[in-house]
């Protein structure tokens, strides 16, 4: 059976030549067996043309790179077969995000953002002691952790949440998601309260209008309303009691 | 008249993947400003990938009992085919654990004990202790005596990367990603920075600093069947060559990962087979146990390597369209321990092959996979032949691996390797002023200016960087791989040598305006035919076979005139690397038998081993 021809029709602009206006170009390429869009596009970079911008690191769904939207929906590029498409195969980058060109977005900035935002890290007044053995952790817990960790900041929950596209300082899945991962970590020393001032907030948890689309796009396959509904119900908890600090 | 933007710091980082936030981490600690170079933002870099885990000996797992840094030193000069530096292996060792402490301490979800008896795949039962329980567990490894991989479930990388990014933004470090060191800036005794080409906007950029630090990875995509991210192309190797004073230790010692999934080489973790997976061949047979009575599946990695390739040139290889390859089988391992355990791996087989490992079997061929040689470096991390200038992490040579590197071992040093370099960064950079000459750094720029205008402009030919890539990675797979004989490494070379004429004589197709990818890859691949040069000129010479270095017409390790390293020089204008050689620092263990493996005494008897690795694979 012969292969089947494809068509790429791939949205085109470079903010660095605003003059030629965005537009979208077409590619024609034959379809080989087991054939990604990791090496569909770069077929099409290496044999038709080279200005053709876009991302991809690990091209094994690790790293979160080549999130953009195939057909309409956002997913990573690495890992969509081209045998799962029809012939016809229209390609955006990812909404909400900075645009650098073509197919490539800013997910960096945007997320060094969250976390930014979120406090990230574990919050500890202890000292690290190098001669000290390890503190114990439940092997359950950890796993836990390491379950929400699992989030590889492709955007693909941000881009198809109408919050987010709304919102411009909406966390999204992702965000709350980070949140999660922290709530759950006996190291973090962070109160219930301190948690609230984040993520208690119509940017946080109570932002969500429960479209769900975070849960359907996520590549890793997140429980994501989980642990949303996880959050708010600790922020509801805070909430219930709580009282703004005296500005 | 230049423009370019200049960033003047204490400590430049590039890379930004684990030994580089390391350092970084620790230079910032030590109040010096910090600025990070990277091509892609942190947690795109490709330490993320690392699936299997950190070798520390922490001893405290029921197979793991009875470790401590004394036999992890020995698995690792042993896996090295005595081609480490001992005293390195040695501060490695003793350093380890508390760097995965530390790591714990930051936030990293370590994989803990869990008290109580279980059975392994093969039957064996064990029992978890009680007082251990809570505490950082372990798993298998191939080339170990004990039980001393610290994982996160099978996202090891994934998770350390996250957790020492988590510090770089709590201590507010500068990151600027996007941004490529094109060449590094030096008087031939002093480095003095890097010229930098963003990667947003095409626009050079000039950063100034006491130290800099190269922590850029491998250059896997050398090859054209590679495990490695597709930004691993040796980007601060080369760098540091082009100084022509800077040499790179050992690049002859390239590592095949044995379980590369065909055909899209992406990689199965050695945990598959830790976790007690079978190599099978197209008889359904397991023929490792034939090979490696002792360790089966788990010898090191070179051993394994070598043992499928001989098998499947016996004839046993599975047919398929990108020729022979064999099965790993993890299906005895049962659904449950491979959809949370080995879960990125059930992912990897079912997105990018179309099977599911619980049902089916996994088709694997060896693939590159690590680079033993980098930029050579004392034990404090400085590179040889520039002051200023430190390599860490896959990109250097301190030299932990030798021949063969343990699996484990690489993505413990990043973090062991970085807190110890960082602290010498910081007291260099702390005891140093930055004096430099603007002329110079001028001199520098503009070179760089000259080399994107005769690529754009193709005045000096068309050559098509894609097309001379393409042959450099085949001819690199095809004659400079697992075995290796005089006559196709000198096909190689001379292949080489004529893709770096050409190489010189690259015009692009596109304007090259912006941040235009195809000239990003014209400005690297002169200097990545270099690396490759390194490589097959190197393995050239080395006239015997030591770890992962097999030559088949020189099959035995030569230890009379083979025991040192090969330092590759690149002086301006040269057509081959300069070759030189370092004696080997052996401080605690004369050359012996590996235990496993080809016979590798060269006329020398095996060791009496203090610490036989009795028990561990006894059981049936």
């Amino acid at each position: 059976m012969a292969n089947r021809q494809l068509t790429f029709s791939i949205f085109r602009y470079n903010p660095n030549t605003p003059e030629i206006k965005p537009h979208m170009q077409e590619y024609r390429l034959e379809e080989l067996p087991g054939m990604t869009m990791f090496v569909a596009l770069n077929k099409i970079r290496e044999e038709q043309d080279p200005t053709l911008m876009f991302d991809f690191v690990c091209r094994a769904a690790i790293c979160g790179s080549c999130a953009m939207l195939i057909n309409g929906k956002p997913r990573l590029a690495c890992k969509t077969l081209a045998k799962d498409l029809p012939a016809h195969i229209t390609m955006f980058p990812l909404p909400v995000f900075k645009l650098i060109g073509d197919l490539s977005v800013d997910t960096g900035t945007w997320f060094r953002h969250m976390s930014l935002k979120t406090e990230a890290w574990i919050h500890s007044s202890k000292e690290f002691d190098p001669s000290a053995q390890e503190e114990r952790m439940d092997n359950e817990t950890a796993l836990k952790i390491y379950e929400a960790e699992r989030c590889i900041e492709c955007g693909c929950c941000i881009a198809g949440c109408a919050t987010a596209n709304i919102r411009e300082d909406f966390l999204g899945a992702a965000g709350i998601n980070r949140m999660a991962r922290f709530m759950l970590d006996p190291r973090d020393e962070r109160t219930p309260e301190q948690y609230f001032e984040v993520v208690g907030t119509e940017e946080g948890a109570f932002g969500c209008v429960g479209l769900m689309a975070c849960d359907d796009n996520c590549p890793m396959q997140l429980p994501l309303q989980m642990q949303l509904a996880f959050v708010r119900r600790k922020m509801a908890a805070v909430g219930w009691k709580y009282k703004p600090k005296a500005v | 008249m230049s423009v370019y933007q200049t960033h003047v710091t204490d400590v430049l980082v590039i890379g930004a993947g684990l030994a580089g936030e390391r350092v970084a981490i620790e230079a910032a600690t030590g109040g010096l400003n910090v600025i990070i170079l990277s091509l892609v933002p942190p947690r795109r870099s490709h330490s993320t990938a690392a699936q299997g885990g950190m070798q520390a000996a922490l001893g405290n797992s029921a197979m793991g009992e009875g470790d401590s840094p004394d036999v992890h030193f020995q698995d690792t000069v042993k896996g090295s085919d005595w081609g480490c530096e001992q005293d390195v292996a040695r501060l490695f060792v003793n350093t380890a654990p508390i760097a995965m402490r530390q790591m714990a301490f930051w936030g990293v979800p370590w994989n803990r004990v869990v008290a109580g008896k279980r059975t392994l795949p093969d039957g064996r039962v064990i029992e978890e202790k009680k007082e251990k329980e809570g505490l950082i567990t372990a798993r298998d490894f191939g080339g170990t005596a004990k039980w001393r991989t610290c994982y996160t479930a099978d996202g090891t990388g994934h998770s350390v990367q996250y957790t020492l990014d988590s510090i770089v933004i709590k201590l507010n470090i500068t990151v600027h990603d996007r941004m490529e060191a094109i060449a590094l800036i030096h008087n031939g005794e002093t480095c003095y920075g890097v010229v930098a080409r963003c990667l947003r906007t095409g626009e050079l950029h000039v950063y100034l600093a006491r130290a800099t630090v190269i922590a850029t990875g491998g250059y896997g995509r050398l090859y054209s069947a590679s495990t490695n991210a597709v930004i691993n192309e040796g980007s601060g190797m080369f760098l540091a060559l082009d100084t022509g004073v800077v040499p790179l230790g050992n690049m002859e010692a390239v590592q095949f990962h044995p379980t590369g999934m065909v055909p899209v080489w992406i990689l199965i973790t050695e945990g598959a087979r830790g976790d007690g997976g079978y190599l099978l061949d197209k008889n359904l047979y397991r023929f490792m146990p034939d090979y490696e009575p002792k360790k089966k599946e788990l010898a090191s990695r070179d051993v394994v390597s070598r043992r499928m390739i001989q098998h499947i040139r016996k004839g046993y290889g599975v047919d398929s369209p990108w020729g022979p390859h064999l099965w790993l089988d993890i299906r005895h391992l049962g659904a449950k321990h491979i959809n949370t355990n080995l879960r990125e791996i059930a992912n990897i087989c079912r997105n990018f092959g179309g099977i599911d490992p619980v049902k089916d079997l996994i088709p694997v061929r060896p693939t590159q996979h690590y680079s033993m040689g980098g930029v050579r470096t004392n034990i404090d991390g400085y590179a040889y032949g520039l002051k200023g200038l430190f390599a860490v992490g896959e990109a250097s040579c301190w030299d932990l691996h030798g021949f063969n590197r343990l699996g484990g071992n690489s993505l413990a040093e990043t973090i062991t390797m970085g807190m110890i370099v960082g602290e010498k960064v910081t007291q260099f950079a702390r005891n140093t002023a930055l004096e430099y000459s603007e002329k110079l750094v001028g001199e520098f720029v503009a070179r760089q200016e000259e080399r994107i205008k005769d690529l754009i402009s193709g005045r000096k030919g068309k050559e098509n960087v894609y097309q001379l890539r393409d042959e450099m990675q085949n001819a690199l797979m095809e004659h400079v791989g697992i075995f290796r004989t005089g006559e196709g490494l000198q096909k190689a070379v001379d292949k080489l040598q004529e893709l770096h004429r050409r190489a010189q004589k690259l015009g692009l197709r596109s304007s090259g305006k912006g941040a235009n990818p195809e000239l990003a890859s014209a400005l690297r691949l002169p200097g990545m035919i270099r690396l490759a040069l390194c490589i097959a000129y190197g393995a050239l010479q080395r006239k015997e076979s030591r770890g992962s270095h097999a030559r088949e017409d020189y099959p035995k390790r030569d230890d009379v005139n083979w025991l040192k390293r090969t330092l590759a020089y690149w002086p301006e204008g040269a057509e081959l690397p300069v070759l030189k050689y370092e004696p080997v620092t052996i401080t605690e263990l004369p050359p012996g038998d590996r235990g496993y493996g080809e016979s590798s005494g060269a006329g020398t008897p095996a060791q009496p081993e203090k610490t036989a690795p009795q028990g561990k694979k006894g059981g049936k």
